[in-house]
């Protein structure tokens, strides 16, 4: 847990003195990321690097799981943070091993549990361990050097990690990439992370809580659902964009909307039992599978009406499938290339796992409107 | 590319087999051989001092290039380096004089005019060299805990390294130079007898002189450049 208390900086300058960080408060539930957000010059970064005192603050409490770092050195108190910057850092005259061993080493750590831990954080982001850890730096591409860059700062298990645009200088698409490995690191390692970031999609996609600066000051300090769905002022609603709607699709999987009480039927069934299925479901149309439970069609009870035969004989080919672990915007998306209003959900095998519609998508936006603000959807943030 | 190096080689090869035998056949190795033990005994003393004015300029130069490049100096840093930019103008036989001037003559002026002369060199690379690891480098090594030394020894030093070799090649290559000139001021080394060759129009003995002293130069040069390839860090190493 990190908790800042009324943390304040204030610069000297000739002209006149300018307050970087105006009295922040917040605080960081351990094993959560918090994304620090705003235009360039609002302070954030000040905030961020007041925590590992690279900016000494001018007042205010730093508290980490609940210890006030004012009573640590400062060399102790970074060595037990993590610390990822943009430019990545990595020390060029050292090997790949030599740099992710540097705080355990500056820590004493036992040189071969030091190797054994460099080797084991290489395997996790997927670089060989073999053929990485004797190369140098120059040696490895931007996106590889990023992920050594986080796997050294996480090198001696710090609770506490905080990171400056680590994944800006990355192309878009490595940074995807990246982003999500970083997501299913976390989800293992429950690190209490601060996070600077001026992108407000990286914001929504990466952060539990956002918390959004302007001119030092936290203008709004939230879920990114709540953020997106009330922003505070106009400000935030400036800031996140006038299709902030939208950017909610990202947040909310189609799991959580798809209705799984849709009938379904085989190829081979009767169209008298299907439309007796229909009846009983109050349904107007039913989903045809296969013999392994994967979509391959659907049938509308209009058509069979009065028919005899199979349900194969009135089936429609399904325009598109889609994952039940994809976000709306993926559905969405699908839903509009097609030009449909529904979409069959597949699960991890291809199996049939329900179906999702425009009106669903439209309610779960919603919902956060509401007077039960969110519920349900405050999951589908983390 | 290999080839024309292959070539070229192969042209310099030659070229020293012929010289061999021009050196041989006109008597001129002869002529040197009679001051043997002059040149024995003068290389002794002009390697004394290269090695101990040389070794003197690394030994300040390089402490006094950190010592410049550390934030607490940044405001006179820049004024102290114009004042070494304009005293690496004046020519080495000027400093050799001047140095004869406040200490007379023999070994001490020789000594110091040389220590002067390949100082700069290397205060300059040191200082620049250190100034140009980039700063978010320091950054990273402060944030992950690195002590101010810490980051000197293992960060910007290694960054810098190939930077601060270079000066001090530059360095020792003008003093080796220079060293001919300690004669003149009574410092000895093997200007004894070029310049004695010179004024007796002696060409055997003004060889004598001349010839390990170029030796001596492509001897120093070829070590340091072997040094600079195998001391620097592979990562920050352009050579590798």
């Amino acid at each position: 847990m990190i908790r800042l208390e009324d943390l304040t900086k204030r610069f000297k300058t000739p002209g006149a003195d300018i307050v970087a960080a105006d009295r922040v408060n917040m605080e960081v539930p351990t094993g959560e990321i918090c994304i620090l957000l705003g235009p360039s010059g609002c302070g954030k970064t000040t905030a961020l690097k007041m925590i590992n005192r690279l900016i000494p603050p001018t007042s205010g409490k730093i508290y980490i799981n609940g210890e006030d770092t004012a009573q640590l050195d400062d060399i102790q108190l970074r060595r037990n943070i993590g610390y990822v910057i943009q430019q990545i850092g990595l020390f060029p005259n050292m090997t790949i091993e030599e740099n992710i061993c540097v705080v355990p080493r500056l820590l004493n750590w036992d040189i071969r549990k030091a190797r054994q831990r460099a080797a084991d954080l290489l395997d996790l982001v997927g670089l060989d361990p073999r053929q990485f850890l004797r190369r140098y730096p120059k040696e490895l591409s931007g996106g590889q050097q990023q992920r050594v860059g986080v796997i050294r700062a996480l090198a001696a298990d710090p609770p506490v990690m905080l990171m400056d645009e680590p994944f800006g200088a990355i192309d878009p698409i490595n940074r995807e990439i990246i982003q999500d490995e970083f997501l299913k690191m976390q989800a293992e390692l429950k690190k209490t992370i601060m996070f600077v970031s001026h992108d407000i999609d990286e914001a929504v996609k990466m952060g539990d809580k956002i918390a959004i600066f302007r001119a030092g000051r936290i203008e709004q300090y939230d879920t990114p659902d709540m953020i997106l769905a009330h922003p505070a002022n106009a400000f935030v609603a400036d800031f996140v964009g006038a299709d902030r709607t939208l950017k909610r699709l990202r947040l909310v999987t189609a799991e959580e909307v798809a209705s799984t009480e849709v009938p379904v039927t085989a190829r081979s069934t009767k169209v008298s039992d299907a439309l007796h299925q229909l009846t009983v479901a109050k349904a107007r149309r039913a989903v045809v599978i296969d013999s392994d439970r994967r979509p391959v069609g659907f049938v509308t009870a209009e058509e069979m009406a009065g028919a005899s035969g199979a349900v194969r004989d009135f089936a429609h080919p399904l325009p598109a499938t889609v994952p039940i672990r994809a976000d709306l915007r993926a559905v969405v998306s699908e839903m509009f290339a097609h030009d449909t209003m529904w979409l069959a959900c597949t699960d991890d095998h291809g199996r049939f796992a329900g179906v999702i519609t425009q009106p669903d998508v439209t309610a779960a936006l919603r919902a956060t409107y509401g007077p039960d603000k969110g519920a349900g959807l405050e999951q589908g943030a983390s | 590319m290999t080839r024309w190096l292959g070539l070229g080689r192969g042209a310099t090869m030659l070229l020293v087999f012929l010289l061999g035998i021009w050196v041989a056949t006109s008597g001129l190795l002869d002529q040197m051989a009679i001051y043997w033990d002059d040149i024995t005994y003068l290389t002794r003393q002009h390697v004394f001092l290269v090695a101990s004015s040389g070794g003197a300029a690394i030994l300040v130069g390089v402490p006094v290039g950190i010592w410049l490049s550390r934030p607490s100096m940044e405001r006179y840093a820049e004024t102290v380096m114009q004042v070494f930019n304009i005293g690496t103008t004046i020519p080495t036989l000027a400093v050799i004089a001047l140095s004869m001037t406040l200490l007379g003559i023999g070994f001490p002026p020789a000594f110091f005019g040389l220590f002067v002369a390949s100082l700069l060199p290397i205060v300059r690379n040191t200082y620049a060299g250190l100034l140009a690891v980039p700063s978010h480098l320091k950054e990273a090594a402060t944030g992950m805990g690195m002590t101010q030394r810490q980051i000197l020894l293992r960060v910007e030093i290694p960054n810098a390294l190939y930077v601060i070799f270079s000066g001090i090649r530059t360095a020792l290559a003008i003093n080796v130079g220079t060293t001919p000139l300690a004669f003149l001021i009574g410092g000895g080394g093997l200007g004894e007898l070029i310049f004695t060759g010179i004024d007796l129009m002696d060409t055997g003995m003004l060889l004598a002189g001349a010839v390990p002293t170029a030796a001596l130069a492509v001897a120093v040069d070829f070590l340091m450049g072997q040094a600079q390839l195998r001391l620097i860090p592979k990562g920050v190493n352009p050579l590798r």
